[in-house]
């Protein structure tokens, strides 16, 4: 079983996100359970969200205390709220930032990590910085566990609020691309 | 060919009602019951639901709206939870005594005050006693399944009474997981006939009177309420063995078989075992596997059925073990414990020996109930078999 923990911010669509992920990796074969984290969910205040992959069908339904992955959508929200607790010690951090690896203050023993400057990608794609759809892309791109196809068939079937699926193709094309996988 | 689909517990209960065919469906949205209120007014928007809407200014008019559509011959659905279920309470009330298969799904939260607006079991659990058949679902799919077959339950000559088919706040109604949805055809098959009001109905082609004055201590009147309670208390207990024979055809003829009364875990060899309910049950399960592992002999009774009260299933359950411990998601206040306790405990007044039971709360407004709290449950009533009693009930998140 392999445990992903997403954080974001309210409207930044973490939640969206491990949906979409829910999707593709369906669309991959594999059983999958995925919550949001419940609690004071507004605009702009800290929200995450959970999912849990396995070959085998998968029976709990909890939160996820010691993920093997953490993805950060928003490079502003390590410094409000310790993105990395109870983290595998071994495990792949997916970040967006624009900042280069030796300037963040990450834990030590990542088995990977994903470096991925999508703010500045979602400006220029949506004009608003909503981060999901290309922090997938990046995932995709640092982990290898989900396919680009995979996650446009994911996105397929959901209701985007702000942009239209094209451009979250768009979006997810160049998380991929523009990842810096360390 | 069935379709495989990716989706939460609210959007599954939609497609439940898609596939069970309503004509009349009526909505208020109260969280976390919202967004299947919203998927299910899509449905009807975009046809793939062909019943009339009622978009309502609240529950007490939103059940209101549906027995007077049922009295009429509709097949109806809604769903709420927390508040909006105490708004509803009067004609909530007033449906089962009227024998009206209506299905509505609870969405279930806990209750205010604090204010709270997270999942827990304590709207449902408060309303146990007003008639409604209760069934708990433990998956996503579960819930798809059990929305489409609480119609088989609700509408059978020996039963006619409504049911709420619950599915719990925030880890079901937002939890996504793959889901088979069953072929149109293939659940017209199953449904058959519609017959929802041939007992009683607003029909100007044969007048009745619907709901006379009735009681009071002269003529007639005891015994005629008499004969209302008993036959209403009679449809409940024949709705047992409905509910098992339309899981078993649901069984049969899609492939997924449920407990549809109590479902026995690991109960062979078992010393003990742990009673649930709900979506609380994967993690309790995996937690049993582990202990087993361990060399622990425990087992797992979940309950599904909540009511009627599925008495002989839980007596052939609990006769299987010397201890149990109960987890449960709301609270009775008058017993200081969590109800499906007491009700185990009744259940354990007809076992020829006696054993202990100790009762466990936890995921109260939303908090998780994590394999490390069942692995407690375990080792708490384990102990009970050495003749241990803990102080009751113990609150599994008190410490979170």
């Amino acid at each position: 079983m392999y445990e992903i923990r997403f954080h974001g911010r309210g409207g930044q669509g973490a939640v969206l996100a491990s949906k979409i992920l829910a999707k593709a990796l369906v669309e991959e074969g594999k059983h999958v359970k995925a919550i949001p984290a419940f609690g004071f969910e507004r605009r702009g205040a800290p929200v995450a969200a959970f999912l849990r992959y396995d070959d085998q069908p998968i029976r709990k339904v909890t939160n996820i205390y010691n993920p093997d992955c953490i993805i950060c959508l928003d490079p502003t929200l390590p410094n409000s709220v310790d993105i990395y607790q109870g983290m595998n010690p071994n495990g792949v951090l997916v970040m967006a930032t624009k900042k280069d690896k030796k300037a963040l203050n990450l834990p030590k023993g990542l088995s990977k990590i994903g470096l991925c400057d999508a703010f500045g990608i979602a400006l220029s794609i949506f004009g608003r910085p909503i981060t999901n759809s290309i922090m997938l892309g990046s995932l995709a791109r640092t982990t290898g566990m989900v396919s680009l196809e995979a996650l446009n068939k994911g996105m397929e079937s959901v209701a985007f609020r702000d942009a239209a699926l094209d451009k979250n193709v768009e979006a997810v094309r160049r998380g991929y691309e523009e990842t810096r996988v360390y | 060919m069935p379709k495989t689909i990716v989706c939460d517990g609210n959007e599954a209960a939609a497609w439940g009602v898609s596939r069970a065919k309503p004509d009349m469906v009526a909505v208020y949205p109260i969280t976390p019951q919202s967004s299947l209120a919203e998927y299910v007014s899509q449905f009807v928007a975009d046809g793939i639901i062909d019943a009339d809407l009622m978009d309502v200014e609240g529950e007490h008019s939103v059940l209101s709206v549906l027995q007077g559509a049922c009295l009429a011959g509709a097949r109806t659905f809604t769903a709420t939870c927390g508040q909006g279920l105490a708004f509803m309470f009067e004609p909530y009330f007033r449906t089962p005594p009227l024998r009206l298969p209506i299905v509505m799904s609870i969405v279930t939260r806990d209750g205010i005050t604090p204010q709270c607006v997270w999942g827990g079991q304590q709207d449902a659990m408060t309303v146990r006693e007003v008639g409604w058949i209760q069934m708990y679902c433990e998956t996503v799919q579960e819930v798809l399944d059990t929305v489409i077959l609480a119609y088989r339950v609700a509408e059978h000559r020996d039963v006619m009474l409504p049911v709420n088919v619950c599915h719990d706040g925030n880890y079901l109604s937002y939890g996504v997981e793959k889901v088979e949805l069953p072929d149109q055809e293939d659940v017209d098959r199953f449904m058959g006939e519609k017959n929802t009001n041939w007992h009683v109905a607003l029909d100007p082609e044969r007048p009745m009177g619907v709901d006379p004055l009735t009681g009071g201590a002269t003529g007639n009147g005891p015994a005629l309420f008499v004969r209302y309670r008993k036959g209403s208390c009679k449809a409940m207990q024949n709705a047992l063995q409905v509910i098992c024979d339309v899981h078993r055809e649901w069984g049969e003829q899609f492939g997924r078989h449920y407990a549809p009364l109590v479902e026995e875990y690991r109960l062979d060899g078992a010393d003990f075992a742990l009673v649930t309910i709900g979506s609380m049950t994967g993690a309790a399960k995996d937690a049993v596997d582990a202990a087993r592992e361990q060399g622990v002999k425990v087992g797992l009774i979940k309950i599904k059925t909540f009511r009627p009260f599925p008495l002989e299933a839980m007596i052939q359950a609990l006769s299987k073990v010397k201890a149990v411990g109960v987890v449960d998601r709301s609270v009775s206040f008058g017993w200081n414990s969590g109800p499906v306790y007491q009700e185990t405990l009744s259940a354990l007044y007809h076992l020829k020996e006696r054993i202990p039971a100790v009762s466990f709360i936890g995921g109260l407004a939303g908090a998780d109930i994590t394999e490390t709290h069942l692995q407690r449950v375990i080792d708490v009533t384990a102990s009970l078999l050495q003749g241990h009693m803990p102080a009751q009930p113990i609150w599994l998140n008190e410490n979170d």
